[in-house]
């Protein structure tokens, strides 16, 4: 074999392996271990193995809690399947008009955090709510309530699968069909169902799994309904049990786990399914067809508008429901529970840093893996922790992460309470989607590349920096939009970790919400979108610039 | 080795796994030849070239070149220029930024790098096109461009990836001539991988026929095509009639009923009933006509016209299962009247016919 050390491209490649393997296993693998020891430990640090869950779910309360959650993902699931496929075949398949408004307003509760729909639904049905003298003796607090909730949030992951397993079709099968005289109901059957097969399995799993690990909406709007996610948050926060929280946290990562390990393999199928070449399907005219379609995304669309658009309404008005005149003292937080701007400022800090280094690691670890060339296996293993955290709920991560670096005996101790253990985190907890996007991005650039120039003699950073990058810019400006609005959004894994000095905007909404200053919590929320807004617009204009710019050589001939 | 060897190999190995590669590979290319590495897909060609390029280790064997070792070398200490098929011009670099990538590197000033990038374009005929970006240019002109790129820093040795197999076939004929003509001009080392052996037979000094990670046979075109060393060489390049047969002495081989009257070789000699196969390329066989041996008859089952010339399946008396390929030119169809179903006396020279001898259970 070859020395590494003659070979300086060999020697960077190593160490850059070597060195995000490190990372990685700090960020992602010792935390989960972490966990998961944790839970075989009793209170008095004796190995009781399965011991802790088998107490756990002997109790008949445990059982109530598994049985609430199971009810609330199955019936969200049953919901948002259907209608993300219709809006999803409504997009792909139709030829309504305004498209490109729908795609938007599909993509808009991702710009949220997850308590927004749960506090719009409290102003339309809560006590005090809009509808509330309409609606006799039955409330919204409970079941039905986080179920409305969790539709608006897993609505757009949804869509998204669908999307793109719809454009994923191939023309010709259509015309192939239609040339033997087949009838639009039998192309649907033979044809379209047959191809989202996989997606429809993907999209299942996801929404089930979305749901049964989201705390946010079931803390808002649950009332005395209690689910296993926010059963966690009581433990840790509000009783300070660890133990127990490690046990639910591990029961938690079952349906995660088989949702990551089922999606894998049917993206496997997938694959296969695709041809090399396919030609792209273009809707014809139906005018009955199209116009149903319209009618059915409006209406969607509509009722996502209201749900964002109440909250936002509502953190002007004077007194909901009672005077509607318009104030802006719900933006005053200096008296509120959450730690009142500065913890907006915090947010677009851990945003700022989350989308930096989390973009350079991203990037650098799917260039690693795809071209690195050097120690095989190891990369192979650095792929598997690159896609972990998507099997890892938010809740899971954060409580890993206390168990780890607030371990008296880790060197990393320091980092425990400061804002760097929330980047580290929030670039942990949305690794694997950016992962993705990027590797499929190197995967697509020539590896010939790397070959023409180390037989010139040229370094490879120097060829990453000059080709590489040049080239993939306008995803890796998708992969830090994609951190930024996360990191300005998410509630799970940081509202473990974050420190008086270092409170959030979202972790705010949670805490004035819980403080019952439900106004002051909307206005933060309608902050948090306005921000998630503005950044995702002016990260689109970046695309659109960097796209003009390098026009001239991107444009196929 | 001698003086004149630029490059020369000794028994290099490559395994993926359990997939044997490249087995004890033995390989000595002279100072200024064009060699081509010719071979169905998965025979190791590409893998062989991409080891000369340090691109990819070898498990065993050394590789020499002008008398120094590279085998542990990485591909930047090593001196050679490379095109692959895909091209890989860096589609956000211009025409003159792609060529002159390595020579900054090598620390050429840039009023030299200039002069340097402008002569290699007026090299491969593309003057004036410094400030253009690949994707501006036709698929010919980006692999004019990839080719100005990888002999920028004259290398001792060029590699060449199937460099036209992107191509439309026009294009392609038209390309080979000229990389054929810069390479002599130039008379840099080169060798080129291919799996289209009108491209090797066209343009190379010396064929390298290899099959399932080894050498099959090293020779000139000409050489090749006429006397291959190996079934299968007789068989990839061109067309060819494999006949078994069985040798009844006096250079007489029986196939079926008939018998072929051939020219023996000192080499390979057979003894009684000694079994072969027999081989004669399409154009060998002939109409007949009165001085001729070999007489055969048949019938015509098929014609396909082929431009020049026709190819006729003909179905030869005594003969039951072999149907015999041969080529011949319009003219003499038309002056026999020969059709499908023609009935047609054919004859062949013996000493167009060449045979393999099976091993004898002696």
């Amino acid at each position: 074999m070859r020395s590494v050390w003659e070979d300086s491209n060999r020697l960077v490649l190593s160490a850059l392996t070597l060195l995000l393997t490190l990372g990685l296993c700090v960020m992602i693998l010792a935390p989960l271990v972490q966990i998961l020891a944790q839970s075989f430990f009793d209170a008095t640090h004796r190995f009781v193995f399965l011991d802790n869950f088998i107490d756990y779910l002997s109790q008949e309360k445990s059982l109530r809690l598994i049985r609430n959650s199971l009810f609330v993902a199955l019936t969200s699931t049953l919901i948002v399947v259907p209608s993300a496929f219709g809006f999803a075949y409504a997009l792909m398949r139709s030829r309504m008009p305004l498209k490109p408004f729908f795609r938007y307003v599909a993509f808009l509760p991702l710009l949220a955090p997850s308590l927004l729909p749960a506090i719009s639904f409290v102003y339309l049905f809560g006590h005090q709510g809009f509808f509330k003298p309409w609606m006799g003796g039955s409330t919204i607090y409970g079941a039905w309530g986080i179920v409305l909730g969790e539709c608006f949030y897993v609505f757009p992951h949804i869509v998204m699968i669908f999307l793109s397993a719809l454009s994923l079709s191939d023309a010709r099968l259509y015309e192939a069909a239609q040339s033997m005289g087949a009838s639009s109901l039998k192309k649907f059957f033979t044809i379209t169902l047959p191809a989202l097969k996989y997606a429809l399995v993907s999209a299942t799993l996801v929404s089930f799994t979305l749901v049964v690990t989201d705390f946010g909406v079931p803390k808002v709007i649950g009332g005395d309904f209690n689910v296993l996610a926010t059963e966690i948050y009581k433990h840790v926060i509000g009783q300070q049990n660890f133990a127990l929280g490690a046990t639910v946290g591990v029961l938690l990562l079952v349906p995660s786990v088989v949702t990551f390990i089922v999606d894998s393999f049917v993206q496997r199928k997938q694959k296969a399914v695709l041809g090399s070449k396919f030609v792209l399907y273009v809707p014809q005219k139906a005018p009955i067809f199209d116009t149903a379609m319209l009618i059915f995304a409006l209406v969607i669309a509509l009722f996502f508008l209201i749900v964002l658009g109440v909250s936002f309404f509502a953190s002007f008005v004077k007194f909901w429901p009672y005077d509607l005149s318009l104030v802006l003292k719900h933006y005053d937080f200096s008296s509120m529970d959450g730690g009142g701007w500065d913890s907006y400022f915090n947010s677009l800090s851990l945003a700022f840093w989350s989308a930096l280094l989390g973009t350079i690691a991203v990037f650098t670890t799917a260039y690693v893996v795809e071209r690195g060339k050097v120690f095989p296996h190891l990369r192979a293993f650095l792929k598997l922790l690159a896609l972990l955290p998507m099997a890892v709920p938010g809740l899971v991560l954060g409580l890993g992460y206390i168990f780890f670096f607030n371990h008296p005996d880790n060197p990393l101790n320091a980092l425990y309470q400061t804002m760097g253990i929330l980047v580290v985190c929030t670039v942990a907890h949305f690794f694997t989607a950016s992962f993705i996007t990027a590797t499929t991005t190197i995967k697509q650039i020539d590896d010939e590349f790397e070959d023409v120039a180390e037989s010139m003699g040229v370094a490879c950073y120097e060829t990453f920096f000059k080709v590489i990058v040049p080239i993939a810019t306008p995803s890796i400006l998708h992969i830090a939009r994609y951190f930024f609005v996360n990191a300005m959004t998410t509630v799970s894994a940081v509202v473990f970790l974050y420190a008086p000095s270092t409170t959030l905007a979202s972790v705010a909404v949670l805490n004035m919400d819980d403080a019952g200053d439900i106004s002051s919590a909307a206005a933060m929320a309608s902050v948090i979108v306005a921000t998630s807004l503005v950044i995702t617009l002016a990260f689109d204009m970046l695309s659109h610039v960097a796209l003009k710019q390098s026009q001239q050589w991107r444009k196929a001939r | 080795m001698s003086d004149t060897t630029a490059l020369a190999i000794y028994n290099v190995s490559k395994r993926f796994e359990t997939f044997r590669a490249l087995e004890a590979i033995h390989l000595e290319v002279k100072k200024g030849e064009l060699v081509c590495f010719l071979g169905p897909s998965g025979c190791g060609k590409t893998t062989l070239l991409r080891i000369i390029a340090g691109l990819e280790s070898c498990d065993e064997g050394e590789i020499v070149q002008y008398g120094k070792t590279v085998t542990q070398l990485p591909p930047s200490k090593r001196d050679y220029g490379i095109v692959f098929q895909s091209y890989a011009l860096f589609p956000n670099l211009t025409v003159a930024k792609n060529i002159g990538y390595g020579l900054r590197e090598k620390g050429m000033e840039k009023k030299e790098t200039k002069k340097r990038v402008k002569e290699l374009l007026a090299l491969v005929g593309l003057s004036g096109s410094e400030e253009k970006y690949p994707s501006e240019l036709s698929g010919g002109q980006q692999q004019r461009v990839a080719f100005a790129r990888a002999i920028a820093t004259k290398p001792s040795l060029l590699l060449l990836d199937e460099p036209l197999s992107a191509l439309d076939a026009r294009v392609r004929e038209h390309l080979r001539q000229e990389i054929r003509e810069l390479q002599k001009t130039l008379g840099i080392t080169t060798i080129m991988v291919t799996h289209d052996q009108e491209e090797a037979l066209s343009i190379a000094d010396k064929i390298v026929v290899m099959n399932h990670g080894v050498i099959e046979q090293i020779g000139t075109p000409l050489e090749i095509y006429r006397h291959p060393k190996t079934l299968f060489v007789a068989d990839f390049i061109g067309k060819i009639n494999l006949l078994n047969a069985l040798y009844r002495g006096e250079n007489l081989f029986s196939v079926g009923k008939l018998s072929f009257s051939v020219h023996l070789e000192e080499n390979a000699l057979p003894v009684e009933d000694q079994a072969a196969k027999l081989l004669i390329r399409p154009e060998d066989i002939k109409l007949y006509d009165a001085e001729a041996e070999n007489i055969i008859e048949g019938i015509v089952l098929k014609m396909t016209f082929l431009g020049s010339f026709c190819r006729l399946f003909v179905s030869i008396n005594g003969l039951l299962e072999n149907v015999l390929l041969l080529d011949l030119p319009h003219k003499l169809l038309l002056r026999d009247a020969i059709r499908e179903q023609s009935p047609i006396t054919l004859a062949i020279a013996p000493k167009d016919i060449r045979y393999f001898l099976e091993p004898t259970h002696a």
